[in-house]
C-alpha cells in the first residue's frame, strides 16, 4: 500500500510537473494528496496540517506563478519544505571537555534503548573511545543479561549490580566508575517507561540529576504512529532530552513519527539504527529521510540524469515516430542504449519513487545479462527485419539465433514482446491513456480514500 | 459486557479445573471494565478532546471533519477513518440515524465496534495438544505476552503448559522466558543461543506429546516484516510444527505495539502472507496510544483483536472486548 501511495503521490506530481499553468484547484488536488501520503507515513496529524498549509502559500505565490514551468517548480518546493522540516543538516552530540561524556537513553518500552546503546558504544568504539554501558533496567527481565552480552560485543565494560539495586544508586555508582576508570563515554541504559508512569518518569528524572548527563536521547520507534508527538512532549518535560535515536529504520517504515518529533519539539534525530547488526547503526541524514518518506526515491537527480543523456531532438523524433505508429526495433535498441548511458539499471531503480520499496524489485536483481542478449539479437538482424519484424519467419530466426549466440527461444520471445510492446503504444498514441487511478487499480490496489479535510 | 477468558479461549473437550466461581466473576468482570476505562482514559482525554459531548450538538460539515481529525490521530488510518466517517455521515443525511448528538455518538460507537468485530473468533487450543505460535516486530512484547498467557492458562485454568524459547537470537531472550516459566508454573524447553529455532519447537511438542501436556506456545524472535530471509525462517518453524501435528500450530497471535501507526498494517499482512495470522494481541495499550490500527487491521485484512495488554501487572494481559473498547474510546 506504501508502494501505491507514493506512485499515487508522484503521479500527482508528475500531473502537476507537465502542466504549463497551474490553477488553484490544480494546486489544491496536489496538497490533498500530499496529506494523505504524510499522513500514511504517521507523520503526525497536526504537523500534517501547518505542513500543507504553509507548503499551499507557497505554492500560490509568484515564484510558482510567474515561472516558466511551474509544475517542477512545486515539486522542488515541496522537496525544499520538506527537508527544512526535518532540519536541515545533521546535528552533534556534546562531548564532555573532561572526564567521561554522560548519555542518558531514555524512551518507551520496546523502542530498542538496550540494542541501541550497545550500537551506540560501538559506534564510540570505532572512533578509539573507551566505552562504559549502565545497566540501569532492573525491572525487565533479564534486561541487565541482554546489555551484558550486547555490551560484550560491543567491546564495552557494563556496569550492572543485577536487579535488585536501585537504578539511581546504579547510575551514580556507574559514573563514580567511569571516573576512577576513566572512560572517554558512559552510556546510561534506563528501563522503558510511559511517558504518563509518574513513577518512572520521576526515577529518569532523578537519574539525570544525578548523572548530569551531556545528552539525553530518546529513542523512538521508525514505526510509532500519530503519538509519538504526545510521547515526546512528555518526555520533552521530564527529561528534556537533545536529540533522537530512531530505531528500526529497517523495514519500510516512513519514520514519519520521528519526524513529527522535530517539527515539534525541535530536538533533532542524531542516529538511525537500521539493522539487527550491531554495526547497522550511522548518524542520521535528514534529506535522505525527507525523500523517504514521501517515496519520492532521488526523482529530481534522475531526472538531471535523463536531461544528460537523452538528446532532444532524438526524442522528438521518437515521439513523432510513435505517434505516426512507426516504431521499430532500430527504434527500440537506440532507445535502450540512451538509457543504459545513465548507468546500471538497478541503480537507476532505486532513483525511482516507491521502487525502493517493492518487494518483487528489491529482491530480483535487475538482469543486465538479459539486456545485452536483446541488444546482441537486434545487432544480429538485417535493417529491413528491425524495421519490420514481421518478416521474420523460421530460417531468418535460426540465423539470427546463431549469429547472436542466442537460441531460437529467445528471438521468438523478442519479436513477440516487440509485437505486444507496439500494441500497447498504438493504443497509448490514441489517446486512451488509463489514468493513475486505473493503473492503481490494476495493480491490485485499493481505491484512494476520499479525505475531507485539505 | 466484556468478554472473559473463558470466552475467548475454545478449549474443546477439556475443562479448566480452577475456572473462578461465578460469584466471584461478577465483581471481577466489572473489575476489568474499570481497569480498561481507567487505562484508557488517557486515550479518551485526548479523543474526547476532539470528540466531545457537544461534537455532535451541531451536524454540519465542521463535526465530520473534526470526527476524521480524532481517527486519524488514533492511528485508525486514512482508508478506515473515510469510510466510518462517510457512512455515519450517509447515514445522518438519510435519516437512518436521527440528527441528534447522543444518536449520532451512539452509532458511531456501534460502527467502530463492528468494524473491529471484523473476523472475530475464540483462540483455538482444543487440539490435543494444542499450539500456540507467537510473532511478531521486534520490541512489541511477545515474550511478555506469552508469559501472561501461560500464566492465565496454567493458574488459572490449570493447564498443562510448555513454552518453547523459540527466540535463540536476542540475547537473554531465552532468560526472560525462563523467569516467565518459572512464575506461571510451565515448563520450559530451550536450546543454546544461535540454534534452530524449528528444533525448539520441535523438541517442545515432542515433550508435550510425551508428558501429555495441554498447550505448547511457541515463542519466536522478533524480526522486521521485510526481511525476507526471516520471514522464510518462520515459515520453516510454522512448517516444522505442521509436520509434527497436521493442523498445528492451531492459533498463529501477532503482536502488535498500540503505539504502532499505519506501518501497523504492513506487519500484519506480510507476517500474515508467511505464518496465516489468527489473531491480534495489541500490547501496551496503557500510554496515550490508542491502538487504532487494531481497526485499520480488522477492517482491511480481517485479522481480528483477540487480547490486550493495558499494563505491566498478569492480569493487565485481557481477552478484547470490541464494544467495550470502542465505548472507552468514545463514553464520557
Amino acid at each position: 500500500m506504501f508502494d501505491q501511495l507514493s506512485d499515487r503521490l508522484q503521479a500527482t506530481l508528475s500531473g502537476v510537473r507537465s502542466r504549463g499553468k497551474l490553477s488553484e484547484s490544480d494546486i489544491d488536488a496536489a496538497m490533498r494528496e500530499i496529506r494523505l501520503a504524510l499522513l500514511e507515513a504517521d507523520v503526525n496529524f497536526r504537523v500534517v496540517k501547518s505542513f500543507t498549509k504553509g507548503l499551499k502559500e507557497r505554492c500560490l505565490g509568484s515564484e510558482v506563478l510567474d515561472s516558466l514551468d511551474p509544475g517542477q517548480q512545486v515539486v522542488k518546493i515541496v522537496n525544499e519544505e520538506l527537508a527544512a522540516l526535518m532540519g536541515g543538516t545533521g546535528s552533534e552530540l556534546a562531548m564532555a571537555n573532561s572526564g567521561p561524556t554522560v548519555i542518558l537513553m531514555a524512551g518507551l518500552q520496546g523502542s530498542g534503548k538496550t540494542t541501541a546503546c550497545a550500537k551506540l558504544a560501538q559506534y564510540f568504539g570505532k572512533q578509539n573511545k573507551d566505552v562504559a554501558l549502565a545497566a540501569c533496567d532492573v525491572y525487565r527481565p533479564a534486561a541487565v543479561d541482554q546489555l551484558v552480552t550486547m555490551g560484550e560485543r560491543a567491546g564495552a565494560h557494563v556496569y550492572e549490580r543485577g536487579t535488585d539495586a536501585d537504578p539511581v544508586e546504579i547510575a551514580s555508582w556507574a559514573l563514580e566508575q567511569s571516573h576512577a576508570e576513566r572512560r572517554d563515554v558512559l552510556i546510561v541504559d534506563t528501563a522503558g517507561r510511559l511517558h504518563i508512569d509518574q513513577d518512572l518518569m520521576d526515577e529518569l528524572s532523578r537519574i539525570r540529576k544525578k548523572t548530569k548527563p551531556h545528552d539525553v536521547l530518546l529513542v523512538v520507534d521508525a514505526m510509532t504512529g500519530q503519538d509519538a508527538v504526545g510521547v515526546a512532549e512528555s518526555f520533552a518535560e521530564t527529561a528534556e532530552f537533545d536529540g533522537v535515536v530512531m530505531t528500526k529504520l529497517d523495514g519500510d517504515a516512513r519514520g514519519g513519527a520521528a519526524l513529527s518529533v522535530k517539527a515539534v519539539t525541535g530536538k533533532p534525530i542524531m542516529f538511525a539504527s537500521t539493522g539487527e547488526k550491531i554495526e547497522d547503526f550511522d548518524r542520521f541524514h535528514p534529506d535522505r529521510m525527507a525523500q523517504r518518506i514521501l517515496g519520492m526515491g532521488d526523482v529530481l537527480s534522475l531526472i538531471e540524469k535523463a536531461e544528460q543523456q537523452v538528446d532532444e531532438q532524438a526524442a522528438d523524433d521518437l515521439r513523432d515516430k510513435l505517434r505516426k505508429d512507426q516504431f521499430t526495433l532500430e527504434d527500440f535498441l537506440t532507445q535502450m542504449q540512451q538509457v543504459r548511458k545513465m548507468g546500471p539499471l538497478s541503480g537507476l531503480l532505486g532513483m525511482l519513487p516507491g521502487m525502493g520499496a517493492m518487494k518483487q524489485l528489491k529482491n530480483a536483481d535487475v538482469d543486465e545479462g538479459e539486456l545485452d542478449r536483446v541488444e546482441a539479437i537486434i545487432l544480429s538482424m538485417t535493417p529491413a527485419e528491425r524495421a519490420d519484424p514481421g518478416i521474420i519467419k523460421g530460417s531468418r530466426r535460426k540465423r539470427i539465433a546463431n549469429g547472436s549466440g542466442t537460441r531460437v527461444q529467445h528471438v521468438n520471445q523478442l519479436v513477440k514482446q516487440f509485437d505486444q510492446m507496439r500494441t500497447m503504444m498504438r493504443s497509448m498514441a490514441s489517446g486512451k491513456m488509463p489514468d493513475a487511478q486505473q493503473l492503481a487499480q490494476m495493480q491490485g490496489g485499493a481505491p484512494r480514500p476520499k479525505m475531507r479535510r485539505r | 459486557m466484556s468478554t472473559s477468558w473463558q470466552e475467548i479461549i475454545d478449549l474443546g473437550a477439556r475443562t479448566p479445573v480452577a475456572a473462578a466461581s461465578p460469584g466471584e466473576e461478577q465483581p471481577a468482570r466489572r473489575g476489568v471494565f474499570k481497569r480498561l476505562r481507567e487505562s484508557l482514559s488517557k486515550s479518551r482525554q485526548a479523543l474526547t478532546e476532539e470528540i466531545s459531548a457537544s461534537l455532535f450538538d451541531r451536524i454540519d460539515e465542521e463535526t465530520w471533519e473534526l470526527l476524521e481529525e480524532a481517527l486519524i490521530l488514533a492511528d485508525a488510518g486514512a482508508p478506515t477513518t473515510a469510510a466510518v466517517v462517510e457512512r455515519l455521515e450517509h447515514e445522518v443525511d438519510s435519516g437512518a440515524v436521527p440528527a441528534d448528538g447522543v444518536a449520532v455518538r451512539d452509532r458511531l460507537i456501534e460502527m467502530l465496534a463492528e468494524v473491529a468485530s471484523t473476523g472475530r473468533a475464540p483462540i483455538d487450543l482444543s487440539g490435543e495438544p494444542a499450539v500456540l505460535m507467537m510473532v511478531g516486530v521486534n520490541g512489541t512484547g511477545k515474550t511478555t505476552t506469552i508469559g501472561k498467557i501461560a500464566w492465565h492458562l496454567s493458574r488459572e485454568m490449570g493447564l498443562k503448559v510448555i513454552l518453547a524459547a523459540g527466540d535463540t537470537y536476542r540475547a537473554a531472550a531465552a532468560e526472560q522466558l525462563a523467569e516467565w516459566a518459572q512464575r506461571s508454573g510451565a515448563e520450559l524447553i530451550r536450546a543454546d543461543p544461535g540454534a534452530d529455532p524449528g528444533s525448539v519447537a520441535y523438541d517442545a511438542i515432542s515433550a508435550a506429546r510425551a508428558r501429555e501436556a495441554d498447550v505448547v506456545i511457541v515463542d519466536t524472535a522478533g524480526r522486521l516484516h521485510t526481511q525476507s530471509n526471516l520471514m522464510d525462517e518462520l515459515a520453516k518453524v510454522r512448517r516444522v510444527i505442521a509436520k509434527q501435528i497436521p493442523e498445528a500450530p492451531h492459533e498463529t497471535l501477532i503482536s502488535i505495539d498500540a503505539t504502532t501507526g499505519q506501518n501497523g498494517l504492513r506487519q500484519a499482512k506480510l507476517f500474515s502472507e508467511a505464518v496465516e495470522l489468527d489473531g491480534v494481541v495489541l500490547t501496551k495499550l496503557d500510554g496515550t496510544a490508542k491502538g487504532g490500527i487494531a481497526l485499520a487491521i480488522a477492517s482491511e485484512l480481517g485479522i481480528p483483536v483477540k487480547l490486550i495488554g493495558v499494563g505491566e501487572t498478569l492480569e493487565d494481559l485481557r481477552p478484547f472486548d470490541p464494544s467495550d473498547y470502542a465505548q472507552a474510546l468514545l463514553a464520557e
